[in-house]
């Protein structure tokens, strides 16, 4: 298949799904009605469900996902890994905690950018802390271990701090910020993650070339022309930007990094540079998927949508586990 | 347009205490008195419920420790008497070593607690949550013959009654909707005293007409569908929860009918401020029954 044709069929996919992801919802509204209110903001309370309730929704959906999905496939380009994750390494609990930092401290609710500015710099921590402890281009193992060692420190603090807040909500708030869900955002989410993630989708969107020359290994890369440490520096800052505003305003939706480019590598040939773009996509169709699945499953209720992708991601890491025993 | 939020505090309570003089006054002067010889004499309280209810009714001396929700001014209408109590985080040990002959407690709190103190035979008296007016009073006279109070006890119940009959006043046609709206998007039930509140202040409880009897989860798509013609945002605490945060949610807003908001402290507890909680709502009905 030729990138342009793959790109293209991902597009009308994700189209596809950001327009079921308009028409899924508790309330009983038929595709006509709703998609004329939202055009014209209707009459009534359908254009009010339609605009404020399901657009923003399904537009933070494909926000998400995009960003998880370039954010892993850039991840596993530097660091020549298909098991890095954001979720899976622990940068997603370091972003969660530093948005949950910004709102118990008020400064989320003095200046609302700090909000997910604090989940960049806790995602930016995490990045710093697992390129440190398992090095670029260091063993697999090194780097899951790393990963689940940050992952249990930063949601135990999540954890800690939650359970110091004298809201009685707050403690519940903790599976909220492991497990992700989009339920009732609105546009000020949108607006607060929007220039963090152009940020970051913009940095690691200009890493192609770069990584594709690192396939070749280091020395190669370096002798090629490639700055390999502004490639790192590149993947870090858009890794921490994108993953940081995700989950400011998701809470932390794991596993659409792994599972995206894991499905797409074949595709394009095990080019970094087509899965790009490629992830981009396709974690936008995954996240908007799982959030029509939840509302699906379990309609008014808020199920967590980390609880789907976990189902789904959590074989495929198996999967990974028994295929590097194999070569192994 | 925003609609028009009902601040909590002084508003309100001069509105009260226009209206009601006779209930602060049975508040406050029920405080001193003789206590029964027989009746305990080291009290202690383990749920804030319970706690304002003794506050409300106890001998100077009776009451021996409260938890420390009910010094708490968000959590507790009678946070200012309270502070001259020693506080419990209702733990068995503690309490156990205040050497209490009454232990008051919830119902459906603290179980594990109620079962030790029991074993170590300590009385126990629970009180399961007012969810009617009716139960309110009954928890009244019931704490009274507790602490040897009846007589101050028969005398708040009564004001409340007569208080409570002089706020309820008839709507013309038929009353506007109302629904209450908590985190997690939780709608008390009708069936309830949040529903009985909302009745006596002159508004159908939208949980009765979605039988809703129980209370149950209320996405917030369902909610705007519904277009009730006031939403009673229901708050534990301006500390900051996500779970809490859908309560801001803008959609909120673009609602036609208006918003109020209340805060756990004015409702969660059968108490006599209750009907200031009545009160603020009557004042939000459209068609301006209450003036």
């Amino acid at each position: 298949m030729t990138p342009a044709r793959l790109y293209t069929l991902l597009g009308i996919l994700v189209a596809g799904l950001f327009l079921a992801a308009l028409l899924t919802g508790v309330a009983a509204v038929d595709p006509v009605t709703a998609l004329r209110a939202l055009m014209t903001g209707g009459e009534g309370p359908v254009g009010i469900v339609m605009r404020e309730i399901r657009l923003p929704r399904a537009l933070l959906a494909a926000m998400v996902g995009a960003c998880l999905g370039l954010s892993g496939a850039a991840l596993q380009g530097l660091l020549r890994n298909p098991m890095a994750e954001p979720g899976v390494i622990g940068i997603s609990a370091a972003a969660g905690l530093g948005a949950v930092l910004a709102l118990q401290t008020g400064l989320a609710a003095a200046y609302a950018f700090a909000l997910p500015a604090a989940a960049l710099v806790g995602a930016l921590a995490g990045v710093g802390a697992i390129l440190f402890l398992a090095g670029a281009g260091g063993g697999t193992l090194a780097l899951i271990l790393a990963g689940i060692a940050l992952s249990a420190l930063c949601s135990a603090a999540t954890a800690l701090v939650l359970n110091l807040s004298p809201n009685p909500f707050a403690a519940q708030d903790i599976v909220f910020w492991m497990m992700g869900s989009l339920a009732d955002v609105s546009f000020t989410h949108v607006l607060l993650a929007a220039p963090l993630m152009a940020l970051g989708a913009f940095l690691l969107w200009r890493t192609g070339p770069g990584l594709e020359a690192l396939t070749l290994g280091e020395e190669a890369a370096a002798s090629m022309g490639v700055n390999l440490a502004r490639l790192r520096l590149s993947v870090v800052l858009g890794t921490a930007a994108a993953v940081g505003a995700a989950t400011a305003v998701a809470g932390t939706v794991g596993f659409v990094g792994l599972v995206v480019p894991h499905v797409l590598r074949p595709l394009v040939n095990a080019h970094p540079s087509r899965l790009l773009p490629a992830a981009a996509l396709g974690g936008a169709g995954l996240v908007l998927a799982a959030d029509i699945a939840v509302r699906l499953v379990l309609p008014g209720q808020d199920l967590k949508i980390g609880v789907l992708l976990a189902l789904v991601g959590a074989p495929v890491f198996l999967h990974l586990i028994w295929r590097m025993r194999g070569a192994a | 347009m925003r609609p028009r939020q009902i601040p909590l505090g002084r508003g309100a309570c001069r509105r009260l205490a226009r209206g009601l003089p006779g209930l602060a006054a049975a508040l406050w002067l029920a405080g001193p008195g003789l206590a029964d010889p027989a009746a305990p004499q080291r009290v202690v309280s383990i749920n804030l419920c319970t706690d304002q209810l003794a506050l409300m009714l106890a001998a100077p001396g009776q009451l021996r420790a409260l938890t420390r929700l009910a010094q708490d001014p968000e959590s507790s209408v009678m946070a200012a008497r309270a502070r001259s109590y020693r506080i419990n985080h209702g733990r068995a040990e503690e309490v156990y070593l205040e050497k209490p002959d009454l232990v008051l407690a919830g119902r459906y709190t603290a179980s594990a607690t109620v079962t030790m103190l029991r074993g170590l035979g300590i009385r126990v008296e629970t009180f399961a949550p007012a969810e009617s007016f009716a139960e309110l009073r009954a928890s009244i006279l019931r704490m009274g013959a507790l602490l040897g109070r009846e007589a101050e006890a028969a005398r708040i119940e009564r004001r409340f009654a007569e208080n409570l009959a002089r706020l309820q006043r008839p709507s013309r046609g038929a009353p506007p909707v109302a629904a209450t709206w908590a985190a997690h998007g939780y709608m008390a039930g009708s069936a309830s005293l949040t529903g009985e509140i909302i009745t006596a202040a002159g508004f159908r409880p939208l949980a009765r007409l979605i039988g809703h009897g129980a209370g149950g989860f209320m996405p917030l798509e369902a909610l705007v569908m519904a277009d009730p013609d006031l939403v009673i945002l229901s708050r534990a605490d301006p500390a900051p929860a996500h779970s809490e945060a859908v309560l801001d949610h803008p959609a909120l807003t673009a609602l036609t009918g208006r918003a109020a908001v209340m805060q756990d402290r004015d409702w969660i507890c059968g108490l006599p401020a209750v009907l200031d909680a009545v009160d603020r709502l009557a004042a939000n009905r459209p068609d301006g029954a209450r003036e």
